[in-house]
């Protein structure tokens, strides 16, 4: 784990260290929480063959989109891409191999692998087309099926506030799945609107401790061009 | 003359008992915010991590990181929290939303539902349906009562992939408000100047249909 001292990066430098091929997670619902900044330098940097683990695809041309779009991403572990058109075609045509989960069960997966389990028991999906193929057990007279965790080589994250150590604090709904990202993966890269010193963090306020981040990056508000909406998402 | 939609959503909002947690799927569910007053004391789920949502007042200011679960921006009300996606499946899983609306392709007799895949047409994939539709304590959809070729879409069986199965309790389309009974489909109200004979003739599954007791909308 990197030193709490030398975790402070610039972005290029944070981006250029992911492996080319990596399991990368990305926080967001939409726009809300989705790391634009990092995202965009990832694609600067170049890495293809990637598996990206998001609820969803962003829309065309902002976030992982424009990582799809330029032919980056191999797998994509999702929950819903009804938002872009762009991403639905490249999985119809075969270009991206898309696996869905729902939602909440894409939330626990990632949840377990932060915690630091195997897997967990659901009765979500028993019976549909969704559980085809998962292994079930019994347990106290009831059929179970059985979800392992989700783990990645690279989380990246975005928070409203970071301080210098890597505690966060979400706002708002753009928290959604950032918070369980940055406990499931090896390395989590945050990116953060603002970027404090030790201790100007209201203890009681932050929502990831610090020992779970790798690397914090201070980035700019994000822009109309990386998905701030006139209509929301 | 209010529209079909108008109908099914002020006939929906019906269904809304004060102090309960509901949730507004995507699409017409969600234009029941609408129908809900100000001081009525509903908080709204939204399962991208808010509860107590509400729609913005003309003129409010955008909050760019506050969107409900369809992606429109929106604000809250007294008494709303924000949280992740984890703690919001959670809520729906130990079934603390009482009340979910959602749209449909195809619901059944059984209260089977299918709304989120038609193989090798439509298939962005299930987001949260199945979880709030298998733990929502009560289920109701809300529909046209026909496809745009007048086709049924309230059948004897799904055809489709099911979202969740024996999960509905209450239909409405415009025709008709249905329960989900273990003897079949109870018609509760039919849409005013419309002929019982007629509304079983649009629909694919047997309807219950007492007609000392009906009630019009």
């Amino acid at each position: 784990m990197t030193l709490l001292t030398e975790k402070v990066r610039d972005i290029q430098a944070a981006v250029a260290a992911i492996p080319e091929g990596a399991t990368i997670m990305v926080g967001g619902f939409g726009s809300p929480g989705t790391p634009f900044a990092l995202l965009d330098a990832l694609l600067e940097s170049g890495q293809g063959g990637l598996t990206l683990i998001k609820n969803d695809a962003n829309e065309p041309g902002i976030g992982i989109g424009r990582l799809i779009e330029a032919g980056r991403v191999r797998r994509l572990i999702t929950s819903h891409l009804g938002l872009n058109r762009t991403a639905i075609e490249a999985m119809n045509a075969g270009r991206l191999e898309v696996s869905f989960h729902p939602q909440g069960l894409l939330a626990e997966k990632i949840r377990c692998a932060g915690a630091g389990h195997g897997g967990f028991l659901t009765d979500i999906g028993l019976g549909t087309e969704i559980a085809a193929g998962r292994r079930e057990i019994e347990l106290d007279g009831r059929c179970w099926g059985i979800e392992p965790a989700l783990h990645a080589d690279v989380a990246l994250v975005h928070a409203e506030r970071a301080d210098r150590y890597g505690n966060l604090i979400y706002r708002a709904t753009a928290s959604n799945f950032n918070p369980l990202m940055a406990m499931a993966a090896e390395q989590v890269i945050a990116q953060a609107y603002r970027l404090d010193a030790p201790g100007e963090l209201p203890i009681d306020a932050i929502h990831t401790p610090c020992a779970f981040v790798s690397q914090v990056v201070q980035v700019d508000r994000a822009t109309s061009e990386q998905g701030v909406r006139p209509h929301g998402l | 003359m209010a529209s079909d939609t108008q109908r099914i959503l002020a006939r929906a909002a019906r269904e809304v008992i004060p102090g309960q947690i509901v949730n507004l799927g995507i699409g017409l569910p969600t234009r029941l915010f609408h129908y809900l007053p100000d001081e009525m004391e509903v908080l709204v789920h939204s399962e991208n991590g808010v509860l107590g949502c509400r729609p913005r007042r003309d003129g409010e200011a955008p909050d760019h990181d506050m969107i409900d679960s369809g992606g429109a921006y929106i604000t809250t009300r007294p008494g709303a929290s924000v949280f992740d996606s984890a703690t919001s499946f959670a809520m729906i899983r130990r079934s603390r939303v009482d009340l979910t609306f959602m749209g449909a392709f195809e619901v059944d007799a059984a209260g089977n539902l299918a709304n989120w895949k038609i193989p090798g047409k439509f298939s962005p994939g299930i987001g949260g349906a199945m979880e709030l539709a298998q733990k929502v304590r009560r289920l109701v959809v809300l529909c046209s009562h026909n496809d745009k070729h007048g086709n049924p879409k309230i059948l004897a069986r799904c055809r489709l992939p099911l979202t969740a199965s024996g999960c509905v309790s209450r239909i409405i389309t415009d025709k008709a408000v249905m329960d989900v009974t273990p003897a079949g489909l109870a018609v509760v109200d039919i849409a005013e100047g419309l002929d019982p004979a007629d509304l079983q003739a649009a629909t694919e599954a047997p309807l219950l249909i007492d007609e000392s007791r009906l009630g019009r909308f």
